[in-house]
């Protein structure tokens, strides 16, 4: 087989590092996915169907998928102006920005559901000035989307700060020289050099937010059929002892989740195709 | 189209870029600013491409003062040291992107934009590549493609910033007869920056040597070389050719000054076993070093400190047939000596 055969590579000992990592891979992450595999299996087909199918479940992926859709593509269009900002101005306290960035990624995320629920609720600092315009935040499908939001910022500003740090000027001044103006040179000479990393960052933001549960749970309201989440219905599930059917539905989560991030990954490649 | 470059002065902090800095390329003119780095003349390009500004002075354009406006209206065509191609476009999108960029009324048809590319891919004979990816390319095609996308929209000057500067010698030396017959072709005023003295003398109509933000001499390649203004000009034109000792007597129907320094191109060097007259010197021979097609000699002057480098060709070295350490006269065959004692 080509996978064991010798390879004079710089790092030495590839035996025992490609087994460690096989090791690694099927205790953390393979034999618990194949736990919840097994687990379904159990259940007949219909069952399975009653489980995974039932109105509520439904809703519940819609609101999960459709908020964690709409959270990453927010995150896409003003992560990438937040990158913008922080690589090519200098402003006073930028390093301090920077900083801030990264908070989502620390904070408990108890933490930023609560947080979130108190400044969204009508009475909460931002809920007051929202709520007479007719908009409810807290406790709709809207609230997810926030939360979601805040979680998954740093996943896009992190993936394309760096590809921007990395544009040449050159290319700009290339294209000013051609007859471009700025936008011009935005659109067609930089944004095509940001997509993959655009991407990325949007499929990471995606999955953070599919699988969210502490804050969002606070701002959601919980509503069955409304603004219930799927991952708090898989709880639910088990306060009630029903593991199967919660393995289900974390089954049918999994599998969607993976063929999201494969047809991101699909995009990313076809974005990429004149560098091979 | 000509340029005109009227006293230019540019600062960076506290580094003079270019200190007052005029001249003037005529219409059609293939002119090379030479230099060593940080002489200004890739600043002095790119403030007449309008890429950056100056402190003061002014650049006209056909007389017409071009020194307030935008890079995009200036319609002049750059060509970078690393090609900065887009990379996530074919061949075919990167020249027609100055087309494409234009507002609607003034943009070519898409048969006209076709037409136009298989045109410029002749002219650069990269004919066929339309399709490829600038990853797909060797440099030396990469850097064709970028004079392609330069001159796709026609531009009234065209400026190119160490054009060769990242490729290998042989490609180098290919593409530079090459830049030089494309340019007895369309004719276009072009400026174009190097280091390289020899690229310089090859391709140019004029040589504009400068350093230190200053401009040395600008005359014809015949010129600066005949006949160069100062020791920068000589020294920087014949760089390894040069004769480093300081020849005391001068030969005849030379000035005699007492504070006079004398050059001697390493190539104006003779080598004799015998003594030609009183501008010989007796020297011992230290070093030989074979070069291709020529030989480098270095040699010690007796009862001094000062080494000579003599530059033979093969067929003389080969009379003369030197062995290290015999002693020999030297002559110097052409002599330039500058009054005072000018700090390189």
């Amino acid at each position: 087989m080509k996978l064991f055969t010798k390879h004079h590579n710089v790092l030495p000992g590839f035996g025992p590092t490609m087994g460690y990592t096989l090791l690694y891979l099927s205790l953390v992450v393979l034999i618990p996915l194949s736990a919840l595999v097994f687990k379904t299996a159990g259940l007949s087909w219909n069952e399975f169907l009653e489980a995974v199918a039932a109105p509520r479940v439904l809703a519940s992926y819609k609101v999960t998928f459709g908020a964690a859709l709409a959270a990453a593509g927010i995150n896409a269009v003003f992560g990438v102006l937040v990158a913008w900002v922080l690589v090519r101005y200098p402003f006073p306290g930028r390093r301090l920005v920077d900083a801030l960035v990264d908070l989502p990624f620390a904070l408990p995320t108890a933490v930023a559901g609560i947080t979130l629920a108190t400044v969204y609720s009508p009475n909460g600092w931002v809920g007051k000035i929202l709520e007479p315009r007719g908009i409810k935040v807290a406790f709709t499908p809207l609230g997810i989307i926030v939360a979601m939001t805040f979680i998954g910022l740093p996943f896009v500003v992190r993936t394309v700060q760096p590809v921007i740090e990395e544009l040449d000027a050159e290319i700009e001044e290339a294209a000013a020289c051609l007859g471009a103006n700025r936008w011009q040179t935005f659109r067609r000479v930089l944004f095509p050099l940001l997509t993959p990393s655009v991407l990325t960052g949007f499929a990471l933001a995606f999955a953070r937010g599919v699988g969210e549960y502490g804050s969002i749970i606070f701002i959601a309201g919980n509503m069955p059929m409304v603004s219930e989440i799927t991952p708090l219905l898989i709880l639910t599930k088990l306060e009630q002892y029903d593991y199967q059917g919660a393995t289900a539905i974390a089954t049918v989560m999994l599998v969607a989740s993976f063929i999201m991030l494969l047809v991101i990954n699909l995009l990313q490649k076809w974005s990429r195709r004149y560098a091979e | 189209m000509s340029i005109e470059i009227e006293s230019i002065n540019k600062q960076f902090g506290s580094f003079t870029a270019l200190g007052d800095v005029s001249l003037s390329i005529p219409s059609g003119e293939l002119v090379a600013l030479l230099g060593p780095s940080g002489s200004g003349k890739t600043t002095l390009l790119r403030i007449i491409a309008g890429l950056e500004s100056p402190d003061s002075g002014r650049i006209l354009f056909n007389g017409e003062d071009t020194t307030e406006s935008h890079v995009r209206e200036r319609k002049v065509g750059f060509v970078f040291q690393h090609y900065a191609l887009f990379k996530h476009m074919t061949v075919f999108d990167n020249v027609v992107f100055g087309l494409t960029v234009r507002p609607k009324e003034t943009r070519p048809s898409k048969g006209e934009i076709r037409d136009k590319v298989t045109e410029l891919l002749r002219l650069v004979q990269l004919e066929g590549m339309a399709k490829r990816y600038p990853a797909q390319l060797s440099g030396g095609q990469r850097q064709r493609i970028a004079l392609a996308r330069a001159l796709a929209v026609e531009p009234q000057v065209l400026l190119l910033d160490e054009p060769f500067g990242a490729l290998d010698a042989q490609v180098r030396t290919e593409l530079r007869r090459w830049l030089r017959r494309l340019h007895d072709e369309i004719h276009v005023t072009s400026v174009f920056v190097t280091h390289d003295q020899e690229e310089a003398l090859e391709v140019a109509d004029r040589i504009v040597v400068m350093n230190k933000g200053r401009i040395e001499q600008a005359g014809t390649p015949d010129q600066v070389y005949e006949h160069p203004a100062n020791p920068f000009v000589l020294n920087f034109l014949g760089n390894v050719n040069l004769f480093h000792g300081r020849i005391q007597s001068a030969g005849e129907g030379q000035p005699e000054a007492d504070n006079s320094v004398s050059y001697v191109r390493s190539h104006d060097v003779e080598i004799d076993r015998s003594q030609h007259d009183s501008s010989s010197l007796k020297a011992e021979v230290k070093h030989i070093q074979k070069l291709g097609p020529s030989v480098r000699i270095t040699l010690s002057i007796n009862d001094s400190e000062s080494f000579v480098e003599a530059e033979l060709t093969r067929d003389v070295f080969q009379n003369l047939d030197l062995q290290q350490g015999e002693q020999v006269y030297v002559r110097p065959r052409q002599v330039r000596v500058f009054a005072e004692d000018y700090q390189i």
